[in-house]
């Protein structure tokens, strides 16, 4: 339809617009993808990335506009016919059956599977050309998450797609396996797929896509060539504003706060991991990351710090003073807090009001309680606080906490427990699916806090983000916690061997390829 | 075609408008099912909603059944409340009721001739610890063994009904009765007795017993610790882990509460009401509270307005099948319809209706 460089878009996107009660999620967004282009949907959270895809594979409905793909007109009623009309997806969340295996899982996602034998060969087959290594019988609750991505990659290109949407494809990968994963998606894009590419992490971007369509608010800002744009160029044209880059000034460290010696949990729920045989230790003003993909014991390693679980006394001390048999109250009155990933339901009481959420932790160390009573005035000051020292942005102390959205509610619950002074704070996963402007400003107030002599624990899956503000780096494979070492004498290749564990590395290992 | 969509926020205004548009909604539906019938459903109901308390006839003697139905309704569903507000479902209120009047009236019947004032206290403190220790079993082996408090709860209701049977044919049988099932009479015996209060309004200490409690319960929920552990273990319950809070020390306490406070509704009705403990004493108020609790959205307020509106249909629904020849399984009928309307309607709390045109497939 519309021509750009003299060849034909493969994908026209003309005036979309998409308005949900209260916001308009994309307003008359326009932009083209040509065949054999790499294209990045750049934007923070809540800009109408999600909705923009989910219109374009059929699960939303836009309210007006059109789409065209090829030269014919393209209005996708559900998935299915968006399927069939070759526009395939990768969901950031996998939609796979554990106890079933990769053949299995792949024929449930097809229209009319072939007979299982030829389904395999068929995996294999694609496997092969496409550099993936997958066996078509394995167990799907066996795989790392990079082999569950594999599997979803090969459920879309079993359907020969057009155009291959991926909506933030790396988050859950090592830098082995996104590799990997680039080679893939490079051979695709050689025989004339296009490929739509959702991230936030704007180096890949810059290393991988050909153009770039950049969405604020639901409404398109401008569109870049990211080989010759900087990150942060682009990181300012998402957030509209000049971007600040967390400074850390140089504290000197002092006493061990934090002592990890020994550490052996064993895994209490089903699919949970035991934590073998950690030892740490973490100085006042310091910041430890602490690396690796979700799953190998990130969750376990936060309880175990926060009290959530308890461990053999001396295995966790803070000071000098053993505190693994200490709850999560009594660890917070000696200064002990902590910050779970889970935001909504872990960190926060989803239809509880903030002021009430400000309670949730604030209670022993804010003195918010007389005889067991609540002050609430006092607890609503503290709410209060928190909104404005961290620019949460909400009506008020009495919003219901899952009124939020994703960012400003990480920005309330990391500013809940930095306001409360901690000794130690342990974060996991602090700017998970924040934007980028307040992943900034919570990772200043992370390395302020360390500044003013707290220790802190810092487990991320955004290795940017741990390179940015940790003085020492370890990573958890299998619940096991590597050796720490300084991040700055790191490369990214040593720190993708501590994630794998090494030894384990023969999965992503590019040699398995040939 | 109708679609749900949920609300960011829980809609304050149908927290409110709920209960009232369902009982609307049941009188609709239960004039439809009394005409069914071959009733006037206009006379029927207004025979359950306006009679017992305006009609000059029967208000005289039904207006003071309403507090005195209503006070343990209230006082047993408060303690439930708490409870299903943390997720601990305690469903055996009807037997920790029994065994509170069981133990209550055996103190009593122990003390039987003294007349001292500190009989009708003990009496209380018997009725109390009778209805929490039996509340004590289903929370101690969930604590310990991790058994499902439902049933265990509910199993031992017909634990507590067997043994009233035998109580009131065996320990506690009246010496003098000539050999009849059942005890001495307690409202005969004035140092045990929990008389009227106020002549004419059904007021017993019972029914005081349960306006303390409604208070004791909203100042708990809304403004002490113990409340805001209770709620948030209801809504998220690895928060309240995060929190921490003491899960089992949770389970003991709210299963304590609603325990004791049935026992006490048992205790108050067997030296009132009642009077004595007889085969027949379990009169179902215990599982009727459930409904009571759900209907008053689990908040004292609620529960004390939903304790009088289920009072009212009882007494209504006796009037209405001794005035109207309506059968009894009806008026079973039209109060289930309530809380079914009730629950029903409560999706709208959290969604909202939208007409959408069917999308061609």
């Amino acid at each position: 339809m519309r021509d750009r460089d003299g060849v034909t878009a493969l994908l026209t996107i003309d005036g979309l617009t998409k308005a949900y009660p209260g916001v308009v999620a994309n307003d008359s967004v326009s932009f083209s993808v040509r065949a054999g282009e790499v294209h990045a949907l750049l934007g923070e959270n809540g800009a109408g990335k999600s909705t923009l895809v989910k219109m374009i594979y059929g699960l939303v409905k836009p309210d007006s506009g059109a789409m065209r793909l090829g030269d014919a007109a393209y209005t996708p009623a559900n998935p299915q016919a968006a399927r069939s009309a070759g526009v395939a997806m990768v969901f950031q969340h996998f939609s796979l059956f554990d106890a079933l295996s990769v053949a299995e899982n792949v024929a449930l996602g097809m229209e009319s599977p072939p007979k299982m034998r030829a389904l395999s060969a068929q995996i294999r087959k694609v496997s092969e050309a496409y550099g993936l290594p997958l066996d078509p019988a394995r167990t799907v609750g066996d795989l790392s998450a990079g082999e569950r991505q594999r599997v979803e990659i090969i459920r879309c290109l079993l359907q020969d797609p057009k155009i291959l949407i991926m909506d933030e494809p790396t988050s859950v990968l090592t830098p082995q396996e996104v590799e990997i994963l680039f080679k893939t998606l490079r051979k695709l894009q050689s025989e004339g797929t296009a490929i739509l590419y959702i991230s936030h992490k704007l180096e890949e971007i810059r290393s991988l896509c050909d153009g770039a369509t950049i969405l604020r608010l639901g409404k398109v800002v401008g569109t870049c060539d990211p080989k010759t744009t900087s990150a942060r160029d682009m990181a300012e044209a998402m957030v509209g504003s000049a971007l600040h880059v967390p400074q850390a000034s140089p504290s000197p460290k002092g006493a061990i706060k934090l002592e990890v010696t020994t550490l052996d949990l064993p895994a209490k729920a089903e699919f949970g991991t035991s934590l073998r045989d950690i030892s740490f230790r973490v100085k006042a003003g310091e910041v430890l990351g602490i690396g690796g993909v979700a799953g190998n014991g990130q969750d376990e390693l936060l309880a175990a710090l926060s009290g959530e679980a308890l461990s053999a006394p001396h295995a966790v001390k803070l000071g000098g003073t053993p505190v693994g048999q200490l709850g999560p109250n009594a660890r917070r009155k000696i200064g002990i807090l902590a910050a779970p990933e889970e935001r909504l339901g872990h960190a926060a009481a989803p239809d509880m009001s903030l002021t009430e959420n400000a309670l949730l932790t604030g209670a022993i160390r804010e003195k918010l309680t007389r005889n067991g009573f609540l002050k609430w005035r006092d607890t609503e000051a503290f709410a209060r606080r928190i909104i404005a020292g961290f620019d949460v942005r909400t009506p008020g102390p009495d919003n219901a906490a899952r009124a939020l959205s994703g960012g400003n509610l990480q920005k309330f619950v990391i500013g809940r427990e930095v306001l409360q002074n901690p000794e130690v704070l342990i974060v996991n996963q602090p700017t998970w699916g924040v934007d980028a402007s307040a992943a900034a400003a919570i990772r200043q107030a992370l390395l302020d806090l360390a500044a003013s002599g707290a220790a802190i624990v810092c487990i991320s899956q955004d290795l940017d983000e741990l390179m940015e503000i940790s003085d020492r780096f370890a990573a958890l494979n299998e619940g096991r916690l590597s050796v720490p070492r300084p991040t700055r004498e790191l490369t990214i290749d040593e720190i993708g061997l501590m994630m794998g564990g090494a030894g384990d590395m023969d999965v992503a290992a590019p040699e398995v390829l040939a | 075609m109708i679609t749900l969509v949920k609300r960011p926020t829980p809609s304050r205004l149908w927290i409110v408008l709920t209960p009232l548009v369902a009982v609307l909604l049941t009188m609709v539906a239960g004039a439809a099912l009394f005409a069914m019938l071959g009733k006037d459903p206009i006379e029927a109901i207004r025979t359950i909603f306006w009679d017992p308390l305006f009609n000059p006839q029967f208000a005289a003697y039904s207006r003071p059944q309403l507090l005195v139905k209503a006070g343990p309704l209230i006082l047993i569903a408060i303690g439930l409340s708490l409870g299903f507000r943390a997720g601990i479902w305690n469903i055996g209120a009807e037997g920790q009721y029994i065994m509170g009047a069981i133990c209550g009236a055996a103190v009593g019947l122990a003390a039987y001739p003294i007349d001292a004032w500190w009989v009708f206290a003990a009496m209380v403190l018997g009725g109390l610890a009778g209805g929490t220790a039996w509340a004590m079993i289903p929370a101690v082996l969930r604590v310990a063994f991790k058994t499902n408090e439902i049933l265990v709860s509910l199993m031992l209701v017909y634990v507590a009904e067997n043994l009233l049977a035998s109580m009131a044919v065996g320990a506690l049988r009246n010496p003098e009765g000539g050999g009849f099932p059942g005890s001495r009479n307690l409202s005969q015996y004035p140092a045990a007795a929990n008389p009227e209060l106020i002549a004419g309004t059904g007021m017993h200490w019972g029914v005081v017993a349960a306006f303390i409690a409604v208070i004791f319960a909203y100042v708990i929920l809304s403004r002490h610790m113990l409340g805001f552990q209770i709620r948030l273990t209801g809504q998220s319950p690895r928060a309240a882990r995060f929190a921490g809070v003491n899960a089992a020390r949770l389970i003991l306490i709210c299963l304590g509460i609603s325990g004791g406070l049935a026992g006490l509704a048992g205790l108050f009705e067997v030296s009132g009401p009642a009077g004595q403990i007889s085969i027949d004493f379990g009169s179902g108020y215990g599982f009727t509270a459930i409904i009571v609790a759900f209907l008053g959205r689990l908040n004292p307020i609620g529960i004390l307005l939903a304790g009088l509106l289920m009072a009212l249909t009882y007494i209504g629904g006796e009037l209405a099948q001794f005035m109207l020849g309506l059968p009894a399984s009806a008026i079973q009928v039209f109060q289930g319809m309530l809380l079914m309307f009730l629950l029903a309607l409560d999706v709208l709390t959290n969604y909202s209706l939208r007409w959408r045109k069917r999308e061609t497939a």
